[in-house]
């Protein structure tokens, strides 16, 4: 029904691609970090909480320049990746997963961080009671018992990554084929005399992406919530 | 067997305990608030003195001089808490091989069946701990740590959270605990009765101070 044309296609299996490697590649950093922010005291830890929302409020165009800035090919970090690791990221379709992985990193978090923070911390002691060190307390207790959490929060991150649109243009632009998401394909296309057409088709699968991506989350959470109440 | 000399400040509260024992069940007795949980997560390790020793089996777990602190997973002890506190996403019979595969020590069927058949446990194995009874919980809970092959078994309270008839339902296997699995136990409670059928000897624990010492008779 939906008549999807080849180049339309190569932007969603794009867009797939970059939500799925910005994800998977952010998943260890976010538990990490939701690990830190609900377990740990130190200091800077408020600073480190606001930098890791930055992205959320910062202008998404202010958030792509800075990544071009520090990844670019002569920026700081970019330069060096390109050097010596020959990692390139500027207008590549890494960069896009890059850019996608910052902007969606608060919203896969906070989930994460919240059902880390509710797992009891005397169910912990026990484990440690039972000869298991810290970090097989964390792999055989926290973790699991976190699970609908971290799962919710890839899920949320996943949807936020295939929807982002100002901080990927601003990194690595809009070639198609190589940076060209759903979203910059849309916005490509609106300014095209007759791309209304092609426009809603992308809209139409973009909107069922998100859609079933909410519904995995809510469906993940529960599985694993009627798996925790020990039934 | 266990040797204790410590201070522990609490907010307002002080704590200071000091004794030595070689009974097959240190009953720690006192009213609540006496600081009888504090001193045995000191024993645990969970608790960090502020100052003094602690000595389990000859090793010193605790020496504040000598800045000694040995963390709590590495202490070879079993920790029986008031709550049960099994894991909720695991089944019982993984509940009970936990302590074996963190000290990965190698299965021991013989003991497996002796702690089960003692505990008569082995019918809820397949079980998850949220379809299990207050009773049922608690004999999970022990089988966990004796499994876990401590050389001390703290319980705190393990009948607290129970009505009076599962007490009565679980105080038979703790005699045949203390009887029969050959484990010291620091057992904690505020109830004369129960430390009567189980202690060997008593510390009697009043606002954070040992006020007697001795064999079962000092509860009158």
């Amino acid at each position: 029904m939906l008549d999807i044309s080849p180049a339309e296609w190569t932007a969603i299996l794009l867009s797939l691609r970059v939500a799925v490697i910005a994800t998977l590649v952010a998943t260890p950093f976010g538990i990490a970090l939701a690990w830190l922010l609900a377990r740990r005291d130190f200091w800077g830890k408020p600073v480190l909480d606001a930098l890791v929302h930055l992205p959320l409020v910062l202008p998404p165009v202010v958030t792509g320049y800075l990544l071009l800035l520090t990844f670019g090919r002569r920026g700081l970090v970019g330069a060096f990746l390109a050097d010596h690791l020959g990692i390139v990221f500027a207008f590549r379709w890494t960069g896009a997963a890059l850019a996608c992985g910052v902007m969606s990193f608060p919203l896969l978090v906070r989930p994460m961080r919240l059902s880390i923070e509710a797992v009891d911390r005397r169910l912990e002691q026990a484990a440690e009671t039972l000869g298991a060190a810290p970090f097989k307390v964390f792999f055989t207790v926290t973790l699991p018992l976190a699970l609908p959490g971290v799962l919710a929060g890839m899920v949320l991150g996943f949807a936020k990554a295939i929807g982002e649109f100002g901080a990927t243009i601003t990194f690595v632009s809009n070639i198609p084929g190589e940076t060209q998401t759903i979203s910059s394909a849309i916005y490509s296309l609106i300014q095209t005399p007759d791309g209304d057409a092609a426009a809603g088709r992308l809209v139409i699968v973009s909107v069922i992406l998100a859609l079933g991506a909410l519904i995995a989350a809510e469906w993940f959470a529960r599985r694993a919530t009627q798996r925790l109440h020990g039934n | 067997m266990l040797r204790v000399d410590i201070e522990k400040q609490l907010g307002e509260f002080s704590l200071s305990a000091s004794f030595a024992s070689e009974g097959r069940v240190i009953g720690l007795f006192g009213a609540s608030g006496a600081g009888k949980s504090s001193l045995v997560n000191m024993i645990a390790g969970l608790l960090r003195p502020d100052r003094g020793t602690i000595v389990i089996d000859g090793e010193t777990v605790d020496d504040t001089a000598a800045g000694i602190h040995v963390p709590t997973w590495r202490r070879r002890i079993g920790y029986v808490f008031q709550d049960a506190r099994l894991f909720p996403h695991l089944n019982v019979a993984q509940n009970l091989d936990y302590g074996r595969r963190m000290n990965r020590l190698a299965p021991d069927p013989a003991q497996h069946k002796r702690v089960i058949d003692l505990l008569d446990i082995g019918a809820l194995q397949g079980r998850r701990p949220g379809k299990l009874s207050g009773g049922e919980r608690q004999r999970v809970a022990l089988g966990r740590a004796l499994l876990s092959k401590p050389r001390l078994l703290l319980l705190d309270e393990p009948l607290g959270a129970l009505d009076e008839g599962r007490k009565l339902e679980i105080l038979p296997y703790l005699v045949r605990l203390r009887d029969e699995a050959n484990v010291p136990m620091v057992y904690v409670s505020h109830d004369v009765a129960e430390l009567r059928q189980l202690a060997t000897q008593i510390v009697m624990l009043k606002q954070g101070r040992v006020t007697s010492f001795g064999g079962v008779k000092v509860l009158t």
